[in-house]
């Protein structure tokens, strides 16, 4: 039997690391791309500008404005915000590559499963980034004019990144169980307002279980996060449940093979 | 280069492939042929590792696709039946971007879009959106993006199904230059000409079994021997009828009555050739042997052959 050496391309000349980095990139690349040919994430990015500018402007009208943004970034109206971006920004993704059969390419392809998962995250999660960075400017601007307490700006921005990482994440894998992109965008918003809201289920039940919910839903870290509290803790519940559900939509798409 | 082992797929209960082994060598062009929905699609997500087999094992330039599957899907250039494409990305960035996933190195990948460009003749479209394409040019993307890593092994899902009869005969010769060399090409169709204007070797299989092996000639051949003899004999249609039927391999016999003599349409059974004996009779019985004629069987009627012989 002949190997594939006897190819004139070779593959995987310069070790697993460079094969498995550029795998991801391709695939990451690919789909930022995919955003700009697509008028909706313009649409996107224009009403996301919007309506943080108007969160910002609304929050400085409030009493006391200047000395503190608290108000900036608390506000569920945020937090809602990101949870519908999370939504559109990825119910495409692998559904729409199952709907049109791009996926049997992709999954025949000598690209891991866990490879085109990441790579399409992180085409979410920078095109995400992007889009906050930008907002960035209300902040700054005050600080031209006035000496804000950029504390708990920080980690209010810090709260929303890791909020919208998770978010995207659990995204992709609603993403991934579906061939229909409304019902992947639906799926998302039900598990993340789900989740979102889990924290009232302690008023009915309490003790031991009831903080449970609270710790599993992520308003109590991305409270904390920003009220200035720049707490490990709640770090590491976003990350782990990041990781959780990309390793989950990996899971996923593996099992698409065997339908 | 591709091994196919007792390869069975169910889909619930339902056997979609049952117990069906092949193999293609280097160089060669196997045609994988059957009517719709024999199980042609799914052998080959198979052996592209789309789908894992029920059972039975595939292995694709000396690699499993279950348990060396990094390896295997790297020989492998594939285009799926359905041949999707992203519509939105231009011919260019499409290709690039399989040569990135398919590991041509980035140095490599601008002379790899020219060269298959070339090959399936896109020149004049690289710039152009690939939802902007006929079906026609589409098919030539989907295969440009099998080749354009240069596998050792493609599998072409029915490549020349939806486009115009012109853009066939050059698929199909576009088809014939892939193979040879150190490459195995695997296709699928259920045309019965494009077989043996194209394939090598042909594998017939019908229901999800494989109901035939041969090359198209043989093929042709084989069925030759249990070809239809027609005869035009004057005598007692009774006895000649209960004659004819005494000759051993002849499996039917249709008469149509003509003045002064009958046609006779005597088929034999597979490996059978009837007309020497069939003559003996006549004479020995005084009879009257006005013509006899062997009724040739297209590559078509062979197919039909063999895929009412499983039925039956
Ligand atoms: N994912 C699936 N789930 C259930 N049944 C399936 C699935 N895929 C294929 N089948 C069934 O398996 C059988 C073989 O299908 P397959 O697509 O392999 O046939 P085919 O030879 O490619 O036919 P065609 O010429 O129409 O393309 C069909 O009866 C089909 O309905
Ligand atoms: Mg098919």
């Amino acid at each position: 039997m002949a190997d594939i050496s006897a190819a004139p391309v070779k593959r995987m000349p310069r070790g697993m690391f460079r094969e498995m980095t550029r795998n991801t990139y391709a695939i990451t690349w690919k789909e930022l791309k995919a955003y700009f040919t697509q008028p909706m994430a313009y649409v996107v990015a224009v009403v996301f500008i919007a309506i943080t500018g108007f969160f910002f402007v609304d929050s400085l009208s409030g009493p006391l404005p200047l000395a503190n943004l608290y108000g900036y970034l608390r506000e569920i109206r945020w937090v809602l915000l990101v949870l519908v971006m999370g939504a559109v920004l990825t119910m495409r993704s692998i559904a729409e590559e199952q709907k049109m059969g791009t996926l049997e390419l992709l999954l025949t392809s000598p690209v891991r499963d866990w490879e085109i998962v990441l790579g399409k995250y992180i085409a979410t999660l920078i095109f995400f980034y992007a889009l906050l960075l930008l907002t960035m400017f209300y902040p700054l601007l005050l600080k031209i004019f006035a000496s804000p307490d950029m504390g708990p700006i920080w980690t209010g921005y810090l709260g929303i990144a890791l909020a919208g990482a998770m978010f995207l994440a659990i995204g992709i894998l609603a993403s991934s169980l579906t061939n229909n992109q409304i019902v992947a965008a639906v799926l998302t918003l039900g598990i993340l307002f789900g989740l979102w809201f889990l924290y009232l289920a302690e008023g009915f039940i309490g003790g031991l279980p009831g903080s449970a919910f609270v710790y599993i839903s992520p308003r109590s870290h991305y409270d904390a996060l920003v009220r200035g509290i720049l707490d490990t803790g709640s770090i590491v519940y976003f990350i782990t449940v990041t990781i959780s559900a990309l390793f989950v939509a990996t899971r996923s798409l593996e099992s698409r093979r065997w339908r | 280069m591709i091994e196919v082992q007792n390869v069975s797929k169910f889909f619930g209960n339902y056997p979609a492939v049952e117990d069906v082994s092949f193999k293609v060598e280097k160089g060669e062009i196997l045609g994988l042929l059957g009517p719709n929905g024999a199980g042609k699609t799914t052998i080959m997500r198979i052996i592209t590792g789309y789908t894992p087999p029920t059972s039975g094992t595939v292995k694709v330039a000396g690699h499993d696709i279950l348990h060396d599957s990094m390896a295997a899907r790297a020989a492998i250039g594939y285009l799926p039946e359905t041949v999707p494409l992203y519509t939105d990305m231009t011919v260019r960035e499409y290709l690039l971007f399989q040569a990135a996933i398919r590991g041509v190195p980035n140095n490599k990948k601008g002379q790899r879009l020219e060269d298959v460009v070339e090959t399936v003749r896109l020149n004049d479209y690289v710039d152009t959106h690939i939802g902007k394409l006929s079906k026609g040019f589409r098919q030539r993307v989907g295969i440009a993006q099998a080749i354009i890593h240069e596998p050792s092994v493609l599998v072409l899902d029915e490549p020349t199904i939806g486009i115009d009869p012109i853009q066939v005969v050059e698929t199909r010769s576009l088809i014939k230059s892939l193979g040879g060399g150190d490459r195995a090409v695997i296709l699928s169709t259920h045309i019965l000409p494009e077989v043996s204007m194209v394939c090598g070797r042909v594998v017939i299989i019908n229901e999800g079994r494989v109901i035939a092996e041969d090359t198209p000639a043989n093929l042709a051949l084989r069925l030759q021997n249990s070809r239809q003899v027609s005869a035009d004999i004057r005598g007692p249609t009774k006895l000649v009828t209960a004659a004819i039927e005494k000759i051993p391999g002849v499996t039917s016999i249709h008469r149509e009555s003509f003045e002064g003599h009958s046609q006779y349409i005597v088929e034999c059974g597979v490996g059978n050739d009837c007309r020497e004996e069939l003559a003996k009779v006549v004479v020995a019985n005084g009879w009257g042997l006005l013509s006899m004629q062997a009724k040739g069987m297209t590559l078509e009627e062979v197919f039909l052959e063999l895929t009412t012989q499983e039925e039956a």
